[in-house]
């Protein structure tokens, strides 16, 4: 029950990408089809798992026994950076295909701040999660990411066809659009 | 191009987040108040500046292949030295501004100047390129914060400018994208007059 909680919460009520404002530069910069939202998702919900993963045992087991915590950002982004390049070699030699529509969206994701983001929100002391709690923690916020980006992926779609005022085309249109679906997703607020 | 021109460019007509679309989740996140965006600004213009004069230094002594994670440890030290410092003396705007700090490291306005702009050019047109741009970022900021804070709650930095309620929207997560989108397109239209002056 707990960590269906834990899901609804990170997908609905705290969505990261219209509540929390993480990862922006993907959601606007890989929505304009659905088909390439999608592969983003995948390749998000399968790096930002690991990299909770590791990330957790890394801060708990090595960064507070030595009492090092603010080496946080530094050895996060470096884990983050390499664990991406290292999915990278594993999948192209595994599986091609999946290689084949991950691929380009794998080194985009090193600067995809939702990624850092949730590892650093997964070790927050008032959240207290445990090991299994924070990759719970980590899927709930890739399938968020993912439902959102693929609904305006849809919108934008649409919006190709609509007549737009000249200076709004574009990057104010899509930000336009953003506002109005986070105002839907409000209505979430105090779900859980 | 003068230092002058390199200076100003960061402002209108490459205004990071207006132009260039860099840097967007801060420029949403903690733009609810003009103070907030302003002190995000200045802290990552000290980054971009830090980062732009260390990588400048360094460009000829680190081989290509490993340059992207070199120019990364640079500029997560410089993040987690604001960090602290910010911790120590401004307690209050750390925790307004919150996870974005750590979070400087993706900013990919900073990461991208060290890699288009620090890595090919001396030291001192380095700096004025991370002010520039660093500068132009925090201005984006406190307008959208402004703007936020004016609608969503009659205030700018904390004087009361309308009495009563504001439009609450504003200050919450939609007011961010719905805020922005409008200045993304004021600036095109700027952007557009001042190309037909020249």
């Amino acid at each position: 029950m707990e960590y269906i909680i834990i899901i609804i919460g990170a997908v609905f009520v705290n969505n990261i990408v219209l509540a929390q404002f993480l990862g922006i530069c993907p959601y606007l910069g890989v929505s304009a089809k659905v088909s390439t939202s999608v592969g983003m998702s995948g390749a998000v919900m399968f790096v930002m798992t690991l990299a909770t993963l590791v990330t957790f045992l890394i801060f708990n087991y090595i960064l507070i026994p030595l009492n090092i915590e603010y080496l946080q950002t530094i050895s996060y982004i470096l884990v983050v950076a390499s664990l991406v390049q290292m999915v990278e070699i594993i999948l192209k030699k595994v599986s091609p295909a999946l290689y084949q529509a991950l691929g380009i969206f794998l080194p985009l994701i090193v600067t995809n701040c939702a990624i850092l983001g949730v590892t650093i929100l997964a070790v927050r002391e008032d959240f207290g999660f445990n090991l299994l709690e924070s990759v719970v923690f980590a899927i709930g916020n890739a399938l968020g990411f993912a439902l959102t980006i693929v609904l305006f992926a849809g919108i934008r779609e649409h919006l190709d066809l609509v007549d737009v005022p000249k200076g709004m085309r574009g990057a104010p249109a899509a930000l336009v659009v953003a506002g109005i679906l986070a105002l839907a997703f409000m209505g979430f607020a105090n779900l859980v | 191009m003068g230092q002058l021109q390199n200076f100003t460019k960061g402002f209108v007509k490459e205004n990071p987040v207006f132009v260039l679309l860099l840097g967007l989740c801060p420029a949403l996140g903690v733009t609810t108040s003009a103070f907030n965006g302003l002190g995000m600004g200045l802290a990552t213009t000290f980054v971009l500046v830090s980062s732009n004069i260390v990588v400048s230094l360094i460009k000829d002594l680190i081989p290509a292949k490993v340059r992207i994670p070199s120019f990364i440890v640079v500029i997560a030290s410089f993040v987690t030295i604001t960090q602290l410092v910010m911790e120590a003396y401004m307690p209050a705007l750390f925790d307004s501004l919150g996870l974005f700090i750590p979070l400087i490291v993706v900013n990919c306005l900073v990461m991208g100047r060290a890699e288009a702009f620090a890595s090919k050019n001396d030291t001192w047109s380095a700096i004025v390129d991370g002010l520039g741009m660093g500068l132009g970022f925090a201005f984006a900021l406190t307008l959208l914060g402004g703007l936020r804070e004016i609608l969503g709650a009659g205030e700018f930095f904390g004087m009361t400018i309308f009495p009563g309620d504001g439009m609450l929207v504003f200050v919450l997560a939609p007011g961010a994208f719905i805020g922005l989108g409008y200045l993304v397109a004021l600036n095109n239209i700027v952007k557009k007059k001042l190309e037909k002056t020249a």
